[in-house]
């Protein structure tokens, strides 16, 4: 049984957009896209720093991706995986939507 | 052993000659001396009158900075070669050196003929051909009121320009009975006169001048054969040039019997291992008086220089120009010397435009054109001349206009031979573009930078666009101008998209337009085209997914995740109240501190958290945001000017305040540089500027399109001598029009090189409104001037805008963030001193 842990209210969410939320230690990047939640840590580990929540949402090809707002490396939301440097990656978490809140696992 | 090639002379076809040496296939084998008599390299003689209207010496130089130098040519400046012995090989010269050549090339050039006339030495009478003789002609302007250019020919109408422009009554002197009588004919050459001297410069023709006396108003007196009397401070010479053949002639070369060296097809000379190029030189009986000639001349010899068998059989005198504002070409044989030849004009009276064809009896060869007030057809009439195609059914369609809104496109650039000479400056054949485009090229500017094309004159850039197009999407490069994967679209058509079909949000426009979700391409763009044109907030709920971080936190964000702040300083004008509160701001945030290169103080290292506290504090002193996050105006950088400059023209400091507040806050597709130089010492460095003003003794000297940055371009010249109000009049329709044709990311000089029509075209469209949007494009720009609102102000003024600067959703602590403190301040911690453990959290500085 996963631990979630409830992080905010649904509308303190932009569609489209990401924030940072601070779990269990952890700067988390919260993204919302098509009514779901996407988390994914916040280093940036082609630019090394605490900034993948401020990139910007898109697609390419199919994959969902975040770019990152310092050198623009786009990361996979679902996987975590950088898809111009195939070496970097980020961790992913589970994150689900309950009665209108954001819901995070952090192992 | 290298060869030793020596170059005596060092104008536009020497140094031409040069260049192409040293990156022909054997550069490297050459050992090259070139003599130079003036005190400075080669410079464009062609443009010389453009000194007169803002160009600097440095501006008219041909010669890359270090170009000599880096390709080990040994320059003798301001020596003259005075003689040289053809059986020892060697030079020498005025100042005594002897130097041995292999190889010697006499591009000595030519001299302005002054026409044997009493008192032609007179004080004030002058030639127009070097940078000296224009500097002798500014001191004379600012003693006289009137000048007269002797020889209303090609020179002679630039140099009467040069008058003109020093603000002399200005008149042309033509002894023949119509302006430039061997390109034009009578019908071109009337109409030619009639928009002269609209432009205030009287024209006389059939007028020989007898002698010239003392004035009784002004300096001189010239007296002409038919009793008739003019009086002038200024007589400047320029009927025709004279080839420099001195040198040669002591040297036993022959020359003709006029005069020139008389060269064979190989460009040699009656002696050994010596040639001849440019205007000294007389082939087949002809001095060729224009450059292309002469830099194809340098061609044919640096060729054979490489073994490689080339020839010089004669060079076509077409020619297209812009004299005094006018378009003028004439191609081939205008006046139809052949008595069988076919005529056909088109004279249109109220626009002002005359075209004459002349064909052959048959009715199928151009042998001539001219073309005066409208001189697009150029390209594609010289085309049928120089490769003798065939001409259409009815040739007079070539030169009457299409009404019906479809461009006459009479033959498309397939027609064209690969052999085809597309630029005649730099010799670009049409197998040249061709080539260029095969390595690579994919816009106009790739193939100014690559071939040179359309570089020179400029009057074939329509027709190297045409060529460069058809290549292009022939090899199916389809000329992918698509955004990204989601619009196929470029940024110019999806503004006019959402400008007709009123779409202000992203999902919108996604919807009818694109496919996916999107991405920060196409997402940043439409938020910037909405921006421009609803003039839409960046924090609305909609418009935050299509920004940037920057936009989004309205700073510009450092590599450490942290932000830099810079407030407004306009015109670089800042009170010691100001200063402090920066200053108090800094210390009380620990922020870095550092003057940047657009005349700010920027303020680093803010946390987004503390971003709205920081904010407050500088709005409540009275600053707003600098916008230095934005593609939009950045900052007009000026000069301190005539308050307290001993040399200051104007107030550049006022002019640059109020630009700075005129176009602050304004989108655009990329940022927007400006500067204001109170003189032409241009501290602001106006000419690296997207707009720059140059003041001036009558009004400012407009520059636009430059760039600093990454691939410097000076501006260019774009109007001389404005009022402040005719300064915003163009700039507001300038970049009105940028911000609706340009590409996304596309600075304003990237946008000019690609602009069809160049330079020309934008002074057309901004100052003579030729599409007629002059008054849209103000209008437009007024009500996004009446919506400017300061971004921070806004952020802070809503509980929901403020929300979004906290460093977490969910706890109200600020995001930790790693410093070190070098030289008594704060900077990001490097990734060893964060391992090394030296590098501190913001709250344990003191």
């Amino acid at each position: 049984m996963q631990a979630f842990e409830k992080v905010c209210s649904l509308n303190e969410l932009v569609a489209n957009s990401g924030v940072a939320a601070l779990v269990k230690g952890r700067q988390i990047a919260l993204f919302y896209l098509d009514d779901q939640v996407y988390a994914l840590d916040n280093y940036d580990p082609a630019g090394k720093a605490y900034v993948l929540s401020r990139g910007m949402l898109g697609s390419l090809g199919e994959a969902l991706v975040v770019a990152s707002p310092l050198y623009k490396d786009h990361f996979n939301l679902q996987t975590g995986q950088c898809l111009e440097k195939p070496e970097l990656s980020v961790e992913v978490f589970d994150a689900k939507i309950e009665d209108g809140n954001v819901w995070v696992s952090v192992e | 052993m290298k060869q030793r090639i020596v170059v005596i002379g060092n104008g536009m076809v020497g140094h031409s000659f040069i260049e192409k040496l040293v990156a022909s296939p054997q550069g490297q084998d050459f050992e090259i001396h070139t003599f130079c008599e003036e005190p400075r390299l080669a410079y464009d003689r062609v443009y010389l009158s453009s000194y007169f209207s803002g160009k600097t010496a440095e501006d008219l130089s041909l010669v890359k900075p270090g170009f000599y130098e880096q390709n080990q040519i040994q320059v003798y400046l301001g020596d003259k070669a005075v003689s040289v012995d053809t059986d020892l090989k060697q030079v020498t010269s005025a100042k005594g050196k002897v130097v041995a050549y292999d190889q010697l090339i006499m591009a000595t050039g030519s001299y302005p003929f002054v026409p044997p006339i009493k008192g032609n030495d007179r004080s004030g009478c002058l030639v127009y051909r070097t940078i000296e003789d224009l500097q002798a002609i500014q001191a004379s302007a600012e003693r006289g009121r009137v000048g007269v250019v002797v020889g209303g020919g090609l020179l002679g109408l630039e140099a009467a320009k040069a008058l003109n422009d020093l603000g002399l009554e200005t008149h042309v002197v033509e002894f023949a009975p119509r302006l430039m009588p061997v390109q034009l004919d009578d019908g071109g050459a009337a109409l030619l006169k009639r928009k002269i001297e609209k432009l205030g410069v009287k024209v006389h023709c059939s007028k020989a001048t007898t002698e010239i006396i003392d004035g009784e108003n002004c300096l001189n007196k010239m007296v002409f054969a038919d009793g008739e009397e003019l009086e002038t401070d200024i007589v400047l010479f320029s009927a025709g040039i004279r080839p420099r053949d001195d040198l040669a002639k002591e040297m036993g070369l022959e020359l003709g019997p006029r005069g020139g060296i008389v060269i064979d097809n190989q460009c040699r000379t009656s002696i050994q291992d010596i040639f001849a190029i440019g205007e000294c030189a007389l082939h087949d009986g002809m001095i060729y008086g224009l450059v292309a000639p002469g830099y194809a001349m340098a061609q044919a010899v640096v060729d054979q220089l490489n073994d490689d068998s080339a020839e010089f059989t004669g060079a076509d005198m077409s020619t297209k120009l812009k004299l005094m504002g006018v378009d003028v070409a004439s191609i081939g044989d205008p006046h139809g010397t052949d008595e069988n030849a076919l005529c056909y004009v088109y004279e249109n009276g109220p626009e002002e435009v005359y075209k004459k064809l002349v064909v052959s009896p048959d009715g199928k060869k151009l042998l001539g054109a001219v073309l005066v007030g409208d001189a697009e057809d150029y390209g594609n009439l010289l085309q049928l001349k120089l490769n003798d195609m065939e001409l259409p059914d009815h040739p007079d369609s070539l030169i009457l206009p299409s009404r019906d809104g479809e461009a006459s496109s009479l033959f498309g650039p397939e027609a064209l031979p690969e052999t085809a000479q597309l630029c005649s400056c730099y010799d670009v054949s049409k197998g040249d573009v061709i080539q260029a485009v095969e390595s690579g090229c994919c816009t106009m500017a790739d193939i100014k930078s690559c071939t040179q094309a359309a570089t020179g004159c400029g009057g074939c850039a329509q027709l190297v666009s045409n060529v460069l197009n058809h290549e292009l999407s022939k090899r199916g490069h389809e000329v992918n101008t698509d955004i990204c994967e989601h619009f196929a679209h470029t940024r110019q058509e999806l503004f006019h998209i959402c400008q007709v079909e009123e779409i202000k949000t992203f999902d919108e426009l996604l919807h009818s337009h694109g496919k996916g979700h999107g991405c920060e391409i196409c997402k940043q763009a439409s938020g910037n085209i909405f921006a421009s044109l609803w003039n839409s907030y960046a924090l609305e709920k909609d418009k935050i997914p299509l920004q940037d971080t920057n936009d989004n936190y309205l700073g510009n964000m450092q590599k450490d995740g942290t932000y830099s702040v810079i407030p407004r300083v306009p015109g670089g004008e800042i009170t010691p109240d100001k200063l402090i509160v920066l200053g108090e701001v800094a210390k009380e945030y620990k922020l870095y501190t550092k003057v940047n290169g657009g005349q700010r103080i920027v303020l680093f290292g803010a946390q987004m958290n503390d971003l709205p506290a920081i904010w407050q504090k500088l709005l409540d002193a009275g600053f707003e945001s600098g916008q230095a996050y934005a593609k939009a105006l950045r900052t007009v950088k000026s000069c301190v000017g005539s308050t307290w400059c001993r040399y200051g023209l104007d107030d550049s400091v006022t002019m640059a305040i109020d630009m700075e507040n005129r176009y602050k806050g304004l989108r655009a597709p990329h940022k927007i540089k400006m500067g204001v130089s109170g003189c032409t010492r241009e501290c602001a460095e106006a000419q690296a500027k997207d707009i720059g003003l140059i003041s001036t003794e009558s009004g400012w000297n407009l520059y636009v399109c430059g760039n600093g940055g990454m691939k410097p371009r000076h501006a260019d010249l774009f109007a001389t001598e404005l009022t402040q109000e005719e300064v915003f009049r163009y700039v507001d329709r300038l970049l009105m029009f940028y911000i609706k044709t340009a590409d996304r990311l596309q600075r304003t000089a990237t946008w000019l090189d690609n602009l069809e029509g160049g330079l020309s075209y934008l002074q057309q469209v901004v100052i003579e409104d030729s599409l007629g949007i002059g008054d849209e494009l103000e209008s437009q720009m007024a009500s996004i001037r009446e919506s400017y609102q300061c971004d921070w102000q806004r952020a802070i003024s809503q509980p929901e805008y403020r929300q979004r600067f906290r460093s977490f959703v969910n706890v109200d602590s600020p995001a930790p963030q790693l410093f070190v403190q070098e030289r008594g301040q704060i900077r990001p911690a490097t990734e060893q001193e964060k391992l090394d453990g030296i590098a501190v959290e913001i709250r344990e500085i003191a």
